[in-house]
Parts: C-alpha cells; structure tokens; sequence
C-alpha cells in the first residue's frame, strides 16, 4: 500500500463545508477547498477527531467488510481486551470469543495475550537502562504517527516493539501454519478494530515492514453479528487466555500499570492532552520518567471511535471481567525475541516545513509572516484553513491565495463602493 | 440407575491438589486459582461453586504474593466440601481484625493501579467460604483456611 494510506476518509454528499473539522484537527490536515472538506493526506494521522466532530457525520472511517474472509481458507480472529467492554453480562470473554468462531472465524487469538508479552518485553526493556527516556508507547500508532510528523526529535523515544496487534498476528500465523500445514498467504488473521488508526497499521505498517495482518474488520461492523450469535447460545468452550495486565491495556494507564512502577510513568489520554505532554517531553521537562503511554483516544482504546459503547462504561465492565483473573497469562520464556522488535526505521515525515531547504524555509516563512500581518487574525475559517496563520502557510505553499479570504475581500470591495460612491 | 449418589459420592477418595506460590514475580499471581478453576470444571462441579472456590482462593493467593513473598496451597476436594489452606512463612498479620476490615489494606501503590489493594481480599474470602479461618503471629507466618460446600 502507499506511504500515504489513510483509512479517514471524506463522504463528499454528507459534507456541508462547515470548518467544524478543520478546527479541530490536531495537525490542520483538513481544508474546506469549493465547499467540501479536503483531507492532506500527508497530515494526516488518523486520530479520528474529524470522526467525532463532524456534525454531518461526513468523515468516515474506511475498514476492511466481513466478507474479506472469503479470500482466505483458515480464518483467524485477531480481538483487542476493549472488544470485551462493549457486551452486557459478561462474566468473562469465553462468549465472545465462542461467537466469534460462530460467524465465520475458524481461530481466535486475544490481542491481550500480546500485550501481555509487550508488557513483560518492555519491563526488560526498561531494566536495561539502555536507550533514551522517557520511553514512549508504540501501541496507538496515531501516536506514532504524530510524532513522525510533529516531533521529530522524540522519535528516538518511541519504544521499539511492534503493537500487540501485530505481535498477535505474528503468532497467531506461525502456530496456524504449523497446525493446518496451509501457506501464511491462506491463512487470514482479521483484527477487529476500535479505530482507524489500526486500519492504517494494518495497510501502511510504521516500524514493520510488512504487517501479518490481513484486514482490520470495524467493531461495528461485527457488532450485531456477534449479538445474535451470543443470543444463540450454545457450547462455551474455554478460550480465555489474558490475565488483568492484557485486559488493562483496553484503558488509558493500563499499559503503563503492568510496569509495575508508580513514580516514573505519565499516562495522558485524548489527543490534545496527548500533544501537551509531547511539547513539554520535547522541552525535556519529565526526563525523570522512565515510560510514558499515550492515547489519543479519550480514556484510551475504549474510546476508540468505531466503539459501540460508552468509553466509561466499557471500562467498568472489564475492570468487573479482570476481577477474579490471574496477574498475566502470558510470559516470555527467556529473551525477548526478535521478532518482537521493530525492523524498519520510523523517519521524520518533515510535511510541516515550508520549503525543501534551510534557506527556502527561512525565505518562505519570511513570506508567510508578511502574508500574516495583512490578514484580518480573525481565525474564522472562511477561508477553509484552520487559522489564518495556516492559511498564510497554505498561500507561501502555492495552495491558497488572498483573495480567498472573505474577510480581505469583503473591505475591499466596500473600499471599492465607497470610491464609486464618490465618483457618483 | 442407583439412588443415594449423595452416599456413595462421601465415600470417593478425596483428592489432594498442591499449589506452591512463588513471591519473586508479581506477574505469574492468579495463575493456581485459575488453573484450579479449570480442573473443577473437568471434575463436573457447579458452577456457583466453582465461583466460590475460585474467588475464595483467587484472594488468598494474591495475598501470598503481595503480602507474605509467596506460601504453599494445600487443595482437598471432596464429595461434600472443598478445603483450602494457605500458608505462608510471610511477616505476620499484627491486628487481624483490622485486616478482615473492608477497605483496610496494605498494599503497595505499584500494584494499586492494576487495581489491587481495595483491601477487599479478606472479606471476600469471609463471604464467598462456608468456614473461614485465619492464625497469624507476626514474624513467623500466616495460615489461612477456608471450606465451600458443595
Ligand atoms: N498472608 C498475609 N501475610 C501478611 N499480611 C497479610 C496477609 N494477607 C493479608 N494481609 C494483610 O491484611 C490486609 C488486608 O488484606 P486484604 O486481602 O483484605 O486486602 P488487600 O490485599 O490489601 O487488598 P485487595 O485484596 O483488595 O487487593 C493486607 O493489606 C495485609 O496487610
Ligand atoms: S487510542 Fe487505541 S483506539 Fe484510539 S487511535 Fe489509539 S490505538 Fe486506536
Ligand atoms: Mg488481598
């Protein structure tokens, strides 16, 4: 797939072109161009905020149909612990994982068995002493993303370990093709995904070069299948295998928990906390922290925006299914294996810099600041960037120019009767 | 078919299953009580009682871990009851009493956020077990010994 891959996309009929979006974007990735919302691509990184705001429900995110299955022989489910707070009753997850297999898949394999190694890998990692702190979390890659593009210098931050998705998926394949005898190209592993971010894992991996995920299948849209399986019935086989740390890892703080460390962690969730505490990490104002896990949803993947239930209430319900369950079922035997680790480089993705070089950036900003100074610093949006600063960018950039602004335009032309006016 | 189960149930061989709980690593606690769990099952048992049971000794085996740096289980299932004792050679338990208060607890803070130290371990062994019982004496070790009827 292209470096490019976004799974937020636009519904042009739905779109009205009002600038709620643009406004909240958190890296001003949306213009309203000809009164339809236009997402940069580059920007982009599928925080789903754009989703969560659009009064039109005109920003969708696009994932992987049910029907995706049909393209493999051996099928397996890949459920993330946030899948398990969005049932009523629910003493454990064994009756979701039994539906599971009942509409369609042949396996599944808990996400939060993964994470449970993660956190084992990373609790080595840290005893290490080795690398630089804080240690950033991977697991949300709209979080990675962001720091790809926003913050450069923390790159060198971020863990290096692949998500639990993509652990899992690993794992899960190995063992299938061991079991059936198929080839990795029959056996499909499908994540049931809370966002669009892991649909963009999933399609245009950051830090793996491929990923062994074969589709990301929406929460929702498996949500009322799994329903009517589950009212159904039938036997329950036991197929639990996460312990409280892997179902913790549904909520804010959970990852940073299994740590088993409280003063040297930060948990921060929703995204503009999330780019808060990534200023002042830059300002290197926690460089006592040992780790810091950060989600752009708000309360973590719970509040993934493909979810079907209340965030708080998901939460409330896994915390109630991880009572009585042990510690972690999951454990590394001796290292932490390769495959584990990251093994393609996380770059900088400079889509904020004005120009190709240090002088051509300097030159344009001089440019934009100019630009800047004529504008009316309404920030009002009319122009259909987020701000005026934005769009004096956008017009350095060659993507916008001044007339655009309603404002500018608008004294002129009063300017222009009141001449003909005179005239007159 | 034969009637008077309930007799001939009393007079199986009880059976006899060994826990030993290691303190040194936090991440492996739980892991007796959910593989009892899971023998139970086999063993065709209720499950109410095996919910009880496993709360019962699901609490008891944190405590080993959190508490005492690990203990020894001592399962016995019978027709009629399952019995568990726990032992630990662990500090001690100074004022019993306030440990079998709710909300009373201990526990360090890098286990509270996962969502231990409620101070609700001992309670719920009091309401979940037909007979509870605990001896401690500080500096030796702590005995923990609980019955659920079945
Ligand atoms: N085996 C033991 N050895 C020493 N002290 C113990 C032992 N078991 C319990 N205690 C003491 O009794 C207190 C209360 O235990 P209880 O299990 O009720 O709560 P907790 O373990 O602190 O929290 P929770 O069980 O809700 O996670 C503990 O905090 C601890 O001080
Ligand atoms: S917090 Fe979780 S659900 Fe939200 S974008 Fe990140 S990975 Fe996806
Ligand atoms: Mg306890």
């Amino acid at each position: 797939m292209t470096e490019h891959f976004h799974a937020v996309a636009l519904d042009r009929e739905l779109c009205r072109g009002c600038i709620n979006c643009i406004k909240r974007c958190p890296t001003e990735a949306i213009r309203v161009r000809d009164g339809k919302a236009h997402i940069l691509n580059e920007r982009c990184v599928d925080c789903g905020e754009c989703i969560r705001v659009c009064p039109h429900h005109a920003k969708k995110a696009v994932s992987d149909p049910l029907e995706k299955l049909s393209g493999y022989t051996y099928k397996i489910a890949l459920p993330p612990p946030s899948l398990y707070g969005q049932f009523n009753n629910m003493d454990d997850q064994d009756i979701i994982l039994n539906a599971l297999l009942s509409i369609g898949f042949d396996e599944v394999f808990e996400v939060g068995a993964a994470a449970e190694l993660i956190s084992d890998a990373t609790r080595r990692l840290l005893a290490w002493k080795d690398g630089k702190r804080p240690q950033i979390s991977s697991a949300c890659p709209a979080v990675t993303r962001l720091i790809r593009v926003r913050f450069p210098h923390l790159i060198d931050n971020i863990l290096p370990l692949v998500s639990p998705m993509e652990l899992a998926a690993r794992e899960a394949k190995r063992a299938a093709m061991e079991k059936t005898g198929l080839p990795a190209e029959k056996i499909g592993c499908f994540f049931i995904t809370p966002c669009p971010a892991k649909v963009t894992a999933v399609h245009a991996p950051l830090g793996s070069q491929v990923s062994f995920v074969d589709g990301a299948i929406a929460v929702k849209d498996v949500y009322t299948a799994l329903l009517a399986a589950m009212r159904k019935g039938g036997d329950t086989e036991t197929l639990a295998k996460v312990g409280r740390i892997g179902m913790s890892w549904a909520e804010s703080g959970g990852e940073a928990a299994a740590l088993m460390s409280t003063d040297s962690y930060l948990a921060a969730d929703g995204i503009e906390n999330v780019i808060k505490v990534l200023e002042d990490l830059e300002d290197e104002k926690y460089s006592s922290l040992e780790f810091v896990e950060l989600n752009v949803c708000p309360g973590g993947c719970v509040g993934g925006v493909l979810q079907v239930e209340n965030p708080y209430i998901a939460k409330a319900k896994i915390k109630k299914m991880r009572r009585y369950t042990p510690v972690s079922m999951n454990h590394l035997e001796e290292r932490i294996p390769i495959e584990m680790f990251w093994d393609a480089l996380v770059q900088f993705n400079p889509v904020f810099q004005l120009g190709k070089s240090r002088t051509e950036n300097m030159e344009k900003y001089t440019q934009m600041e100019q630009i800047l100074k004529k504008l009316p610093a309404l920030d009002c949006g009319c122009c259909g960037a987020p701000t005026c600063r934005a769009f004096a960018e956008d017009i350095v950039r060659g993507y916008s120019e001044v007339d655009d602004c309603t404002i500018l335009m608008r004294q002129r032309m009063e300017a222009v009767l009141k001449a003909l006016g005179k005239e007159g | 078919m034969r009637r008077g189960c309930a007799g001939r149930r009393m007079m199986a061989e009880p059976i006899r299953i060994h826990y030993t709980v290691t303190g040194d690593d936090f991440t492996q606690a739980g892991t007796a009580s959910a593989d009892l769990k899971s023998r139970l099952r086999t063993m065709g048992f209720p499950a109410d009682v095996i919910r009880k049971v496993t709360i019962s000794l699901y609490e008891g085996e944190i405590n080993l871990v959190i508490h005492a740096g690990g203990g020894e289980i001592e399962v016995t299932v019978s027709g009629d009851r399952i019995k568990l004792v726990l032992s630990d050679s662990g500090p001690g338990i100074e004022d019993i009493e306030l440990a079998k208060r709710e909300g009373w607890s201990s526990a360090p803070d890098e286990i509270r956020s996962l969502g231990f130290g409620a101070g609700m371990g001992i309670p719920n062994m009091i309401k979940y077990s037909d007979s509870f019982d605990i001896q401690s004496t500080p500096g030796v070790g702590t005995v923990v010994t609980m019955e659920i009827n079945c």
